[in-house]
């Protein structure tokens, strides 16, 4: 049980991440969260959105460089701990977790937090067995 | 003062020399005829023999060589000696693909010190003086060219090779160094870090030999004013046999070419066909003394100009202005060679595209080359550690292939810069080149 992300390539440089955010916002795509990774000359542009072909599909016109991810969404209770629990897990059981970032949805009342790890099958396992709710992409296309 | 190390031969008349010449180079071609198989072929390709060469008239009816044939005759096609009499090799910067080897005699190691001795000399070199040669030693023939010829002119030599600026400065000061020779952008870099120190006072150079790389008259003011010395330009190429091929004199308007061991000509770079002299165009050598390795009408690429001005340094041989530019793509970073091709070829190996660019600067007195590349679908990951690897690995690939360190540098689909849909595939910033 996956959710797709988006994960576009950006040089480090103005006005690349207003371009490509002017190129979902005119396929009509809303952004649900996002995170950049960068280094000194370029980054990675990671987007959740509502319509991941249809923005994939407006960027690649753009001539980005764009890919789907699969990743890993659970939901969490917005409380003190929350986050620790899960990533314990992933540590008991040796998942090495790649990058990670979360959003608040508009309940208020979880966050969730998208997760990159090598294997979703064997994580995505062990997080249902501990009884932690993951994110379908069903949820995010409903946000 | 009159500063000669061979005065009879480099203050020869015209006819003296063209004398040389004709008789040297009817021999040289008979020699390689005989002893060379690869350039036998292409006399005979031509249709030309060794009967045809009687003076230096004749020289336009010999086929050229170029820096493919070297390649393709690589390692020992080219050599017109057995290897019992050869006693030395030298070679190119380039590190794979491009190499070029060239041979030399006793005899021809002998000459060549001479060629560099009279450039030492030019610049006022005697047996007084403490020569600091800090260009490369071992494959490259920066070190050991000029450092036989100050062992010629008598010099106490320091073979520093290049690097370790910090012991470069201590011996340049305790040594109390009267001549220099090195790179221009070294010695600019020297000249920084001397003045860093706040030790000028200390330093007792009086001249500078430099070479293996353009340079521009507003280098020469800057390297003259910040030494507190005279700049001389040196010229030469691994193929012809290096360093000293040609040096300027007092005069600094052109470098003499040693026309008593090589034949200048300029031909048109797109015809092949010889140029009146004092027009502009492609720089041709013909080696006339040499055994081992006697390249004939080798092209060098350097587009330049000959005159034959009276000098009032008193020299007759010809002097050949500093290059223009390049009739190929050959760029020269930090006093290497590097040719576009070896960086394609290193980014093909590796999954990039041949979408690239080619950007060299120079950052204070150091050159930069900053190879940009576009990022691709197939090669593009979600992880920043991996897209790192790539940088890394295609780094490590080019620091090997061209024997530097070019920064890649990653960049969006399409972003390189494509003027009437082709490529520009270098961009050089530095503009070494008066034109």
């Amino acid at each position: 049980m996956t959710i797709k992300q988006l994960s576009i390539f950006v040089e480090n440089k103005a006005g690349t991440v207003a371009q490509i955010t002017q190129s979902i916002a005119d396929a009509g795509v809303s952004i649900r969260a996002l995170s950049v990774a960068d280094t000194q000359e370029f980054g990675i542009l990671r987007l959740i959105v509502n319509d991941v072909e249809k923005a994939k599909e407006a960027l690649s016109k753009n001539d980005c460089v764009v890919s789907i991810t699969k990743v890993i969404g659970v939901e969490i209770p917005d409380v003190a701990g929350g986050l620790s629990e899960v990533l314990q897990l992933m540590s008991q059981n040796n998942i090495n977790v790649e990058y990670l970032y979360a959003f608040i949805t508009i309940s208020g009342k979880h966050a969730y937090v998208v997760l990159r790890v090598e294997d979703n099958e064997k994580a995505a396992k062990i997080l249902t067995e501990n009884g932690v709710k993951l994110v379908t992409q069903e949820n995010i296309d409903n946000l | 003062m009159e500063n000669y190390y061979q005065k009879e031969i480099e203050t020869a008349s015209r006819e003296q020399i063209r004398a040389w010449q004709s008789e040297r180079l009817v021999k040289t071609v008979k020699h390689v005829y005989e002893n060379n198989k690869y350039y036998r072929e292409l006399m005979e390709k031509k249709g030309v023999t060794p009967d045809d060469i009687k003076s230096v008239d004749d020289l336009h009816k010999l086929p050229f060589l170029t820096k493919d044939d070297l390649r393709e005759a690589y390692p020992y096609g080219l050599m017109s000696k057995p290897l019992s009499e050869c006693v030395r090799i030298q070679s190119t910067s380039g590190t794979t693909g491009k190499r070029v080897v060239a041979f030399y005699t006793q005899n021809d190691i002998n000459l060549w010190e001479d060629c560099c001795a009279r450039a030492i000399v030019a610049a006022g070199g005697t047996k007084e003086d403490v020569c600091q040669v800090c260009y490369g030693y071992g494959l490259f023939t920066g070190g050991p060219g000029l450092n036989g010829g100050s062992h010629k002119v008598g010099c106490l030599t320091l073979p520093m090779s290049s690097g370790n600026t910090e012991r470069q400065i201590q011996f340049m000061t305790d040594l109390e160094a009267t001549i220099i020779c090195c790179t221009p952008s070294y010695a600019q870099y020297l000249a920084e870090s001397i003045e860093e120190r706040g030790i000028k006072d200390k330093v007792k150079l009086k001249a500078g030999i430099f070479g293996a790389e353009a340079w521009t008259e507003e280098m020469r003011k800057d390297i003259e004013k910040r030494l507190g010395i005279k700049a001389y330009d040196i010229y030469g190429l691994t193929e012809i046999c290096g360093p000293g091929v040609a040096f300027e004199c007092s005069d600094q308007t052109g470098m003499h070419v040693n026309e008593d061991h090589f034949i200048a000509e300029i031909i048109d770079p797109k015809t092949g066909e010889v140029l009146p002299e004092g027009e502009k165009g492609e720089l041709v050598f013909t080696c006339i003394t040499k055994e081992a390795f006697p390249m004939i009408r080798y092209r060098t690429k350097d587009i330049c100009v000959l005159s034959r001005e009276k000098c009032s340094c008193g020299r007759t041989h010809v002097k050949m202005a500093k290059p223009m530019g390049r009739s190929d793509d050959m760029l020269i970073v930090k006093g290497v060679n590097v040719f576009p091709s070896q960086i394609e070829e290193v980014l093909l190996a590796k999954g990039l595209t041949s979408n690239y660019q080619i950007i060299v600067d120079r950052e204070k007195t150091s050159d930069t080359i900053e190879v940009r590349v576009e990022m691709t679908p197939e090669l593009f990951s979600d992880k920043i550690n991996e897209l790192s690897k790539i940088e890394k690995e295609v780094n490590d690939a080019l620091k090997s292939m061209i024997g530097i360190y070019a920064n890649v540098r990653i960049v969006e689909p399409k972003s390189i810069v494509r003027s009437e849909g082709k490529a520009v595939r270098v961009i050089d910033r530095r503009n070494l080149y008066n034109n």
